[in-house]
């Protein structure tokens, strides 16, 4: 009967939706995963399962709780999950995982209602409370296929984790070749090591539209600049520790960075600084994950003055206070 | 039966940090082991009951218009007493309560019952009063002090918990103040406290960052 359906603007739409988005940048972090598991054996499969899995198992239950539709299905638990886990060093208990999970889904996404309403991004929250709290498993660092120099096989260690020989991670040591660090061959979290499979998903992101380039850009930028005024060596500096991951899938989260260009920028440049103070002027060897959750902070405010102004307006000279109460 | 509600209160119904929302300064600082939440209850309890029995005493004494620095006077003078003592016989706790035991005059809880509550009241409610309230602090410091030292700490009262990996996260401030959310969320669910069903823009600190101004008046 109601063949016009009469409606006010938007008329154009298009097929984009959350599960969409998130499904590719899950398909964006496969090459940072398959490195992961290159580099790290079984174990680091298993235990993105573990994260992934236990993250939107406490998705469903929180949304049952709270008595609110589910929300599984946008995939953004899932992605999540991925994420977290690739911010673990592989040695890590599984049992600490999932706390991280639970303080990702729980605390930082659900108890603000949702995804859209979290103030900061659940996976950095979530690692950085790990990192705050059992600071000794997250800072073991495995040495890249251990199975290889150890008298354990790769499957024993996904039970015992205390089998793995570590090394320090790049960024204290100081001593990996750039080759090792660019492909990935180094001590670090999960994800981080490969600046090469972070760069593939990073740039399907950027060719898919689903990321604007400015905060990568800005954000790696801005660091690279201050390092080279600073004196340090700029290629070792951007491609170890998590810069790579933390810029391309980090800084670029929907909900809690800036909505326009501007906005990403200043974001971008905000968490450059920040990430350069940390790593040379403070007691924790690694800032990216601080530097964004600062900025985090920061967005709704980035948000306000970067406002972009409607065609054909003038500025109001003054605000007329209308709500007297 | 009055005089057994002015106690009660104190304890869950107007618990002076959990209701009331006042002293959060100690609550917050040095309740990272069981000992030191259960310690600083204790003193503060011991101020607050004799400096309500003081200023009930001297209600008529005192004229309106220097009322508060002769509290703070009176709260002091029982500060540096309760801080000799605890210097004297119980050194390790002095130690590490540190400043916040001196501290104690300026809690908002003291001055508080005294301004509400003793310079209104005979001496009677008055001493019950502020022992209600002493103890309500002492519950609470003491409940939020044994949580985040089991969980961070790994220990109780100092005694070790065998199977508890630590989280020194609960040990940091940001623990501390996600500890606090947690029981005062407790607290009013326990209580069934309701929300207040307007909230307008003028209390609210994010009004001028918000995108919806006038939308929470129905």
């Amino acid at each position: 009967m109601n063949k016009l359906i009469i409606s006010s603007s938007p008329h154009q739409h298009s097929d984009i939706s959350t599960s969409k988005i998130m499904l590719t940048v899950i398909i964006s972090l496969i090459p940072a995963v398959a490195a992961s598991g290159t580099f790290f054996g079984v174990r680091a499969i298993v235990l993105i399962a573990v994260c992934c899995a236990s993250c939107v198992l406490f998705e469903y239950l929180s949304r049952k709780v709270m008595n609110r539709p589910q929300t599984i299905g946008d995939l953004s638990a899932a992605l999540t999950g991925i994420l977290l886990a690739l911010n673990l060093p592989v040695t890590l208990p599984f049992w600490m995982a999932i706390t991280g999970s639970f303080i990702a889904i729980v605390i930082v996404k659900q108890l603000f209602g949702g995804l859209g309403q979290n103030f900061a991004n659940p996976a950095i929250v979530a690692r950085i409370v790990l990192m705050l709290s059992f600071t000794g498993p997250m800072t073991t660092w495995a040495i890249p296929k251990y199975w290889a120099s150890s008298a354990f096989s790769e499957t024993s260690v996904i039970v015992n984790s205390n089998t793995v020989f570590t090394g320090a991670t790049p960024l204290v040591s100081g001593a990996a070749s750039l080759n090792d660090l660019f492909i990935g061959n180094t001590g670090g979290c999960l994800g981080e090591t490969s600046a090469l499979a972070l760069l593939i998903g990073g740039l399907i992101l950027i060719f898919t539209r689903v990321i604007s380039p400015s905060t990568p850009v800005a954000y790696i930028g801005t660091f690279a600049l201050l390092t080279w005024i600073s004196g340090g060596d700029v290629p070792y500096q951007i491609l170890s520790g998590g810069l790579f991951l933390g810029a391309f899938f980090m800084a670029t989260d929907y909900v809690t960075t800036p909505i326009n260009v501007k906005g990403k920028i200043i974001f971008g440049i905000g968490c450059g600084v920040t990430t350069f103070i940390i790593r040379n002027y403070a007691n924790y060897p690694e800032g990216v994950s601080f530097s964004i959750l600062l900025m985090n902070i920061l967005t709704p405010y980035i948000d306000m003055i970067t406002r972009t102004k409607p065609l054909g307006t003038r500025k109001k000279s003054k605000e007329v206070k209308t709500d007297v109460q | 039966m009055s005089n057994f509600k002015e106690l009660t209160k104190g304890l869950i119904k107007e618990n002076p940090t959990l209701v009331g929302l006042l002293g959060m300064c100690p609550t917050l600082a040095i309740t990272t082991t069981a000992i030191n939440g259960i310690g600083m209850g204790l003193a503060t309890t011991f101020v607050l009951v004799c400096s309500n029995i003081a200023i009930s005493l001297l209600k008529n004494v005192i004229p309106k218009s220097v009322k508060l620095p002769c509290y703070i006077v009176i709260i002091a003078g029982f500060v540096t007493f309760i801080e000799m003592i605890m210097k004297g016989y119980l050194p390790e706790l002095y130690s590490s309560l540190g400043t916040f035991l001196s501290l104690i005059t300026v809690n908002c809880i003291i001055l508080g019952r005294a301004e509400m509550f003793a310079c209104k009241n005979k001496l009677i409610p008055s001493v019950l009063d502020g022992l209600g309230m002493g103890l309500g602090f002492t519950l609470s410091l003491t409940l939020m002090a044994s949580i985040r030292e089991i969980i961070g700490g790994g220990t109780w009262f100092g005694i070790k918990i065998p199977y508890v990996q630590s989280m020194t996260l609960f040990i940091l401030p940001a623990g501390g103040f996600f500890v606090l959310g947690c029981i005062i969320a407790l607290v009013n669910k326990l209580a069934d406290k309701k929300p207040p069903e307007k909230i307008g823009c003028s209390a609210c600190a994010n009004a001028s960052a918000c995108q919806n101004k006038g939308g929470c008046d129905k």
